[in-house]
């Protein structure tokens, strides 16, 4: 059981991490990569969401029944990630701000409700957990790289602390949104020859 | 029936206590927040234009109620005594309301500084009431009593040139916190007594 949970765990970090494996979840990897700390907040934020709903709906999934099971899932992430908000806005108001109107789309993100409809209605919590922690740390990673590709060639900076100093001119294009695709094209292509054996 | 019963209890479980949660999670959040959008929102004013205070005049505040709305009200420590308040009052602009912070010496009806806080009048024209000191410096000293006007008015204060509305909405927004002051001036003078030094 505790080796198939890790197993659970690390596929969300290789082998099906989300937004290079599985190609969910791609509208915030392009609009939220333009900075570090908005990639980086964003991962956490649907790391948050996926744990709670993952535990949340395989507990309650025999109580589920099957014809709203949609619906059930859709409250539940929706409250977890208005709760997400909320905090945000309490304690990182900054992000909050620039992050805007792409935390309450998590709901829409196909990462929390599709691990619930393939995953967690039919597996137990260990699993479920390690599932939403996995799939949620994959996708921090994956947008927290990258974020820093395009701020570093696009701003010259990580986090917003300057890395080549005022002479360097930096490549406007990647922090644009067609530098948002092709970066995301590289990385799939990457990606997929690394995956390749 | 029976099935079709169950379908309608468990969603409306689901919709009441996710209700449930997200009222207590915003309850206990609210004022965190508040104080979050004082300091990004109002803030950056606020403390401009108290410069020399020698308290946290964020943290010391009051509100009063003034019709149907709450106003909040911001006290300024100066030389050891609390005789300044900040609060924000509103006048027409080329692209909307201007929110503008008002503070005035309690003692003598004088104010102390005028600050716009987030506004939408035209970048480089009528923003220049946000960032040109000279407009703004112009109410500096004055009676909160006055019925300021711009000179094209017939007033006194000197409009920005090319931003004749922005200015006067402004200055109409001065207008408007005297209204407020006068209408509330004994509320303010007693609130002020609880407060510390």
């Amino acid at each position: 059981m505790a080796k198939t949970a890790f197993q659970e765990f690390t596929k969300g970090l290789w082998t099906e991490v989300p937004p290079y494996r599985l190609v969910l979840g791609l509208c915030p990897t392009l609009a939220m990569t333009k900075q570090v700390d908005m990639g980086f907040g964003m991962g956490l934020a649907v790391t948050f969401v996926l744990v709670g709903s993952n535990v949340l709906i395989s507990l309650l999934r025999k109580v589920i029944p099957k014809n709203v099971r949609i619906a059930c899932f859709i409250v539940v992430v929706a409250t977890f990630v208005i709760v997400v908000e909320l905090l945000m806005q309490a304690y990182t108001y900054e992000l909050f701000l620039k992050m805007g109107i792409f935390i309450p789309l998590i709901v829409v993100n196909c990462i929390p409700l599709g691990r619930a409809e393939a995953f967690c209605y039919k597996k137990g919590v260990l699993p479920s957990f390690a599932d939403g922690l996995g799939m949620g740390l994959g996708y921090t990673i994956s947008l927290t790289v990258l974020a820093i590709i395009r701020e570093v060639f696009g701003n010259g900076s990580i986090f917003g602390v300057s890395v080549f100093g005022p002479s360097f001119q930096p490549y406007s294009y990647m922090v644009t949104a067609p530098g948002a695709f092709v970066c995301l094209g590289l990385m799939l292509c990457i990606m997929n020859i690394l995956g390749k054996k | 029936m029976r099935e079709m019963l169950r379908l309608f209890v468990v969603v409306t479980l689901f919709g009441a206590i996710s209700g449930g949660i997200l009222a207590g999670v915003r309850a206990g959040t609210q004022e965190r927040i508040e104080y979050q959008q004082i300091k990004f929102v109002k803030g950056p004013a606020i403390l401009q234009i108290m410069k020399g205070c020698t308290n946290d005049p964020l943290t010391t505040r009051f509100k009063i109620k003034d019709g149907k709305d709450e106003r909040a009200f911001f006290v300024g420590v100066f030389n050891g005594k609390p005789n300044t308040v900040a609060f924000e009052a509103t006048g027409k602009g080329y692209g909307g309301e201007i929110p503008v912070i008002v503070a005035v010496n309690v003692d003598n009806d004088q104010i102390v500084g005028v600050g716009v806080t987030t506004h939408r009048e035209t970048p480089g024209v009528g923003a220049r009431v946000q960032t040109d000191p000279k407009f703004t410096s112009q109410f500096k000293g004055q009676s909160i009593k006055e019925p300021f006007k711009v000179k094209g008015d017939g007033g006194k204060i000197d409009a920005i040139s090319g931003a004749t509305v922005s200015s006067r909405g402004v200055t109409g927004a001065v207008v408007s916190s005297g209204e407020v002051y006068n209408r509330l001036k004994s509320n303010i003078v007693e609130k002020m007594k609880s407060i510390k030094s």
